[in-house]
């Protein structure tokens, strides 16, 4: 039984992870990149994580994923909220489909 | 029979995310600017770590969990160091452009 649980949970973060890097490659913008990778990608791990969790069930390697988990779900927000600030206000490039931008009149961005 | 089938499908999960991390190398390649690259790398440290957990049931020793535990500690301080780069460009072109202003 767990060995089914880890295997379709492994599988499933796999397609997570596979449906990361195609919008990585495929999206327009930095932005929507960012949000392609950073979701889909920290959800893709995380079930991964808990595949070899239930693959194991040994209690070391349990609190370690967890942990893992933990650490990737609180970090991973921060790291991309961090770059996010700094490209836009570095001046990058919007997608022509943008509809609204609302730091636009608060920043100056003319740059590079 | 089970075993047959689980085998398959965590080869195949393998091999499928060693094609996302390939997908993410042609991103790093063609990327326009240096944050598209930031971010492509960020992913491929996240495809990293599920390679490794992956790699871990397919070899059955747990010590690996240990080497992805690490990866993501450093992970994350990697994008922020390129976070902080990145800002700090700009303020610098930023002062420069005034300074020719002025």
């Amino acid at each position: 039984m767990s060995a089914w649980i880890s295997m379709i949970c492994i599988l499933i973060g796999t397609l997570f992870i596979l449906i990361a890097a195609i919008g990585i490659l495929r999206m327009p913008d930095l932005l929507m990149r960012m949000h392609a990778a950073t979701k889909a990608g920290t959800l893709g791990a995380g079930l991964i994580l808990i595949g070899v969790m239930f693959h194991f069930q040994k209690w070391n390697v349990t609190v370690e994923a967890i942990f893992t988990i933990l650490f990737i779900f609180i970090t991973a927000p921060i790291a991309s909220h961090l770059l996010a600030r700094a490209a836009y206000f570095r001046g990058i490039k919007l997608a022509k489909m943008t509809i609204t931008d609302e730091l636009k009149d608060h920043y100056d961005r003319k740059l590079s | 029979m089970v075993i047959k089938i689980w085998n398959v499908i965590i080869y195949f999960s393998l091999v499928l995310v060693m094609l996302s991390i390939v997908i993410c190398f042609i991103r790093m390649i063609i990327g326009p600017a240096l944050p598209d690259r930031v971010v492509a790398l960020d992913l491929t440290a996240n495809l990293l770590i599920s390679f490794i957990a992956i790699f871990s049931v397919i070899a059955n020793q747990s010590v690996y969990i240990d080497v992805v535990i690490a990866l993501a500690l450093i992970v994350f301080l990697t994008t922020v160091a390129f976070a902080k780069l990145i800002a700090w460009q700009s303020t610098i072109q930023k002062k420069i452009r005034n300074k020719e202003t002025s």
